[in-house]
């Protein structure tokens, strides 16, 4: 099998019953697989909550290592509504033309500079690099703070081999009361200044409202965008002709960055608890259990997907969910989808062709079921256009 | 050559000629308000919607399964809806008229 490949672990249960089933921490998660479930589930916001104890609805629950709600993520609407209202239009900042052109120099810059490596370690190296220079366009803030994101390494709240680490989040939590404390004293034009001088419903927001928002920046952007970016390389390094295809024909770059979301599916699921008894798939849902919302497995729904297990770069139909769906949706799609955009036009004018060298799998122990997201490392060599 | 009008959500009235393509596309390089793309056109964010004057309906014809799907579950969906990212411009569409659909 392909190095770069992900492959459906989900396609037994999909098909045959349409749920899979996780215990986590002794709060199990019925995972919802088929797409059109997925969407109706996503859709049913008063059934399905998101407004649950702060932690609940991630799986793996952070419950016992957060109490501060993740803002707009952990709230229902109607009060959702203000609060999206609020960062919605932060967080299309990346459509502005001095956006991109940042974004683009940074990401020339780091692709120009591993092109003069002989061996790279992609993760390490280049993606967590890339992912964290282009967090501080997101957030606005000085270039220099992306290094002390770099030192943290690959997993804020996971040490390798661990799903949860209370410590390393805590790392992360007195970082953010640091910026916020900062921004406080001297306010500037980055997201926490934003945040602080902004009032949701009359009021100013908290500080821990302010923390909860930026927990949910750092938390959400980190490991899906670096995997989207590793498994990009390692794609095109199984792939060359698709490399020369994006070069010859960049009109497709679109579409392809919306074939690679969906095939990655980064995030694997999203989790909600029941406001009441429901079903889903003749399955019963007893009230405060939790469901999961399995992107990843609805993503490669054969009743949707033709060749749901390939890779179609210009697949022109695409009701990919990658990026959730309903009022909750990937805030942070906007920022991904231009970090994709311009990866890919830059790779396919400056690369011709990528070797692995060596690679390890990143696998979700997902209880029923494993699922690679993508590699805890990637080891290639890059050959210039 | 197909010259199509928006009403946006607002009541302005925005005419746009397009040759070729897709009218979201048309409609984000022009700026139209309540028209986003973001998806690029892929059909999978609903951010295009659009409700079909009655009388042309024959000029856009029938949605797909795929674009029905994402548009039953919009709260603002109505029997004239289409994602106009599905709609690719020619000579059956000119002189058709667009309501931008309200967001969520």
């Amino acid at each position: 099998m392909k190095k770069s490949a992900l492959p459906d672990s989900f396609e037994k249960a999909r098909v045959e019953t349409g749920i899979g089933n996780m215990d986590d921490q002794n709060d199990p998660v019925q995972m919802v697989l088929g797409l059109k479930d997925v969407r109706k589930c996503a859709h049913n916001w008063k059934t399905f909550q998101s407004g649950a104890e702060p932690g609940r609805i991630v799986v793996p629950s952070e419950v016992a290592i957060r109490k501060i709600r993740q803002i707009p993520f952990e709230v229902d609407p109607p009060e959702h509504k203000d609060y999206r209202s609020l960062v919605e239009p932060w967080f299309k900042r990346p459509l502005e033309d001095d956006y991109k052109a940042a974004l683009t120099a940074q990401i020339e810059a780091i692709v120009d500079e591993m092109l003069t490596k002989d061996e790279v370690e992609v993760v390490e190296d280049f993606s967590l690099r890339l992912q964290s220079r282009a967090l501080t366009l997101l957030l606005n803030t000085n270039y220099e703070e992306a290094l002390t994101w770099i030192s943290w390494g690959t997993h804020v709240f996971r040490s390798e081999g661990e799903a949860l680490d209370g410590s390393k989040a805590n790392i992360l939590y007195d970082y953010i009361d640091q910026q916020i404390n900062k921004a406080r004293k001297k306010p500037g034009a980055d997201l926490y200044s934003m945040l602080l001088s902004a009032e949701v419903n009359g009021k100013k927001m908290t500080h821990d409202e302010v923390k909860g928002v930026m927990i949910l920046t750092f938390a959400g952007g980190r490991d899906t965008v670096i995997n989207a970016v590793t498994n990009s390389i390692a794609y095109f390094a199984e792939h060359p002709e698709s490399l020369d295809k994006i070069n010859n024909e960049p009109e497709i770059t679109g579409k392809a960055v919306e074939e690679f979301i969906r095939y990655f599916s980064p995030l694997t699921h999203m989790g909600r608890v029941a406001t009441q008894d429901t079903q889903v798939c003749e399955h019963a849902v007893k009230a405060d259990t939790r469901i999961s919302l399995c992107w990843a497995s609805a993503n490669r729904d054969e009743r949707v997907f033709e060749n749901p297990n390939e890779i179609v770069l210009d697949r022109k139909t695409n009701p990919h969910v990658a990026f959730g769906f309903g009022t909750h949706n990937c805030l942070g799609a906007t920022h991904a989808r231009q970090i994709m955009n311009i990866l890919l036009a830059t790779l396919s004018k400056k690369v011709k062709s990528i070797e692995i060298v060596d690679h390890k799998d990143n696998i979700e122990d997902l209880d029923q079921f494993k699922r690679k997201v993508g590699f805890h490392s990637l080891n290639v060599k890059f050959n210039v256009r | 050559m197909a010259k199509i009008t928006f009403i946006t959500t607002g009541k302005e009235t925005i005419t746009l000629e397009g040759t070729s393509g897709s009218v979201m596309q048309l409609a984000v390089d022009n700026n139209v308000p309540g028209i986003d793309g973001d998806c690029g056109g892929v059909c999978s964010c609903a951010t295009c919607h659009v409700h079909v004057a009655k009388e042309h309906l024959a000029k856009t014809g029938k949605a797909s399964e795929i674009e029905s799907d994402m548009l039953e579950l919009d709260d603002h969906v109505n029997e004239y809806s289409r994602l106009c990212c599905q709609l690719e411009i020619n000579e059956e569409l000119d002189g058709v008229v667009l309501q931008v659909a309200e967001s969520e």
